[in-house]
């Protein structure tokens, strides 16, 4: 029964790990950007999904779109307003961009979670569910939530492997991700890409911030482990590679859930941390990772 | 070098240093604590430019070096009382320890996976230290029974004389020889090799020295405070402002370092009436600069100074 139950939860868990690691690695893939401000807009999409619905009123609907809105508008305010002038800039040499978008982002986040902070406290919000009660699996006692959440994590990744696939656009991303100057070559602007990856991004950032927000609710104070367990899964998995962090989100995802069902919760983050190091360690790539 | 003790900069600095040092006669208890807690992130900013600045290593986790020198340096004189200075030089040497440790294997990889290793090092110490609550106090914080001093100024002057030896050792060590090598390996890795430079041992070097320095710092810290705690010394949080620091006051410059971090600390004490958005603001600030200044302030200055 033990075992089914952590078979639940940890396919749950994982599958919103890998919604919320997948555009961010998307990004990675395609421009070689690593946003550190992932886990502000998630929580920014969170917490205008709970004001919407709890403060404004308008519906649990109505305010999971919203949430996503506002993670989509947070996205692109991230690339015009920190990621694009980094990289357009003539005074930072190019092998330092990388540093400076690190940075910038992560200055970025921090003034997102600060004004989160100011204008909505730092207590925990739960965003009101769109579907409610609780279903028996087989003797397992399981929100019906939590099935959604799976459930529409798993759509959703579906939808983007169909997008990045068998579209015109998402073929022109797969392509820029392999050989951007190639791309420019073919006639096509890269920043036009750019620009359709960081709308994907933050239509993905969105969905899980707003489904987190559900199953386990937010606060100010769950940016930066947000953007710290994106970080891990997405280099565990090998940076810019998508199979790669679906695979890695679900090991993960079940290494807590079964440290923290069979051990102790208070371990729970432990086992995880040391398997990545191991991985370092031995395939400092990541498991499906390219160098 | 020789260059150096005839510079502007140099003068500058240590008319900077000068009036610091007289600061105690004349200003009051409060303006001194802020100062001192600065003059300590200082060195924390400046150990960790040694790295990121000149061998082009993004650490994430400088807050497990001071974090490691501080709770040693606590714990052994919370757990056998043995005397602060003693627990200062181990917790420094235990930090020099933890730092081969975490070099070793973040040193094979490079960029963002270097970054993570020394990101999930800080993880992972917060974790213990909340494990181990018994021994470090988890997450309440773990008292310390001694400090170094009770007096205002005399804190004050160690934190001043410790930030000044610390920054004439960095710094002299960033315009030597092996500073320019690191500087080499961080622009062209391959080149550099290329060269005959064990880049290796060089990174492994720097590594360590930012090491001692940081868990030095770490370990005085902790006896200023009479406490330490996740939040104070290994917080993510902490690192942040270690990296903003440097990458304010510009990179490769060692001094800017420092001087970044008094400007994040003392900027952060200004805008204390503005309640919870004090933290916005500096973000702002230093968002700005990064996008505007790119060279941090102090490259900005000398940059204006060579082209005079």
């Amino acid at each position: 029964m033990r075992a089914f139950q952590i078979l639940i939860d940890g396919f749950a868990i994982s599958a919103l790990y890998a919604l919320g690691a997948t555009g961010f690695t998307l990004i990675f893939g395609v421009s070689g950007v690593l946003n550190l401000s992932h886990g502000a807009i998630m929580v920014a999409a969170a917490v205008a999904a709970w004001a919407a619905a709890s403060i404004l009123g308008v519906g649990t609907y109505a305010g999971a779109l919203i949430g996503v809105a506002v993670a989509l508008v947070t996205a692109f305010a991230t690339y015009f307003a920190v990621v694009k002038p980094i990289q357009d800039s003539r005074r930072i040499p190019n092998e330092e961009k990388e540093i400076f978008v690190l940075t910038g982002t992560l200055l970025w986040g921090i003034m997102i979670q600060e004004l989160i902070a100011y204008f909505f406290t730092n207590n925990a919000k739960t965003v009101l569910p769109i579907v409610e009660g609780v279903v028996d699996i087989l003797g397992v006692r399981t929100p019906r939530n939590e099935i959604f959440t799976a459930i529409v994590c798993c759509l959703v990744i579906a939808l983007l492997w169909l997008l990045v696939n068998r579209t015109r656009t998402g073929k022109a991303v797969l392509a820029a991700s392999m050989n951007p100057r190639g791309v420019t070559l073919l006639g096509l602007e890269l920043t036009n890409i750019y620009i359709v990856v960081w709308a994907i991004y933050g239509i993905l950032a969105g969905i899980a911030g707003v489904l987190l927000g559900m199953f386990l609710g937010v606060s100010s104070y769950s940016v930066g482990p947000l953007t710290a367990s994106a970080f891990s899964i997405v280099v565990l998995g090998g940076l810019g590679s998508v199979s790669g962090s679906l695979i890695a989100a679900f090991v993960v995802g079940y290494l807590e859930t079964l440290t923290a069902y069979l051990v102790s919760p208070a371990y729970r983050t432990i086992p995880a941390l040391l398997l990545l190091v191991f991985v370092m360690y031995i395939r400092p790539q990541g498991l499906l990772g390219r160098r | 070098m020789t260059t150096f003790f005839t510079s502007r900069l140099f003068f500058v600095s240590l008319a900077l240093v000068v009036i610091a040092a007289t600061l105690p006669l004349y200003v009051s208890g409060y303006v001194l604590g802020l100062l001192t807690v600065a003059f300590y992130f200082g060195v924390f900013a400046m150990a960790w430019d040694l790295l990121f600045g000149f061998a082009g290593e993004v650490n994430f986790g400088p807050t497990f070096l001071i974090g490691v020198g501080a709770y040693t340096a606590g714990i052994l004189n919370n757990q056998f009382g043995w005397s602060v200075y003693l627990c200062i030089v181990l917790g420094a040497l235990a930090s020099v320890v933890a730092g081969l440790v975490l070099a070793l294997p973040a040193l094979r990889v490079r960029g963002p996976y270097f970054g993570l290793t020394t990101l999930v090092a800080v993880l992972m110490l917060q974790n213990f230290i909340v494990v181990f609550a018994d021994l470090t106090g988890g997450e309440i914080g773990l008292t310390i029974p001694d400090v170094i001093s009770i007096n205002a100024g005399a804190n004050y002057w160690i934190a001043l004389g410790f930030m000044t030896i610390s920054a004439a050792i960095l710094y002299g060590l960033s315009q030597s020889p092996v500073g320019l090598v690191l500087q080499a390996s961080g622009q062209d890795p391959v080149q550099a090799g290329a060269l005959g430079f064990n880049i290796v041992k060089h990174k492994l070097a720097a590594f360590i020295v930012s090491a001692f320095f940081s868990g030095l710092s770490g370990a005085l810290l902790v006896f200023y405070f009479g406490t330490a705690s996740v939040g104070t010394v290994v917080d993510v949080a902490v690192g942040v402002n270690v990296i903003v620091s440097a990458v304010l006051g510009g990179r490769r410059t060692v001094l800017g370092a420092a001087l970044g971090a008094i400007f994040l600390i003392v900027a952060g004490e200004f805008l204390r009436p503005t309640g919870e958005l004090a933290t916005f603001i500096v973000s702002a600030v230093a968002l700005l600069v990064v996008l505007f200044f790119p060279g941090g302030f102090l490259g900005a200055a000398l940059s204006r100074e060579a082209r005079s």
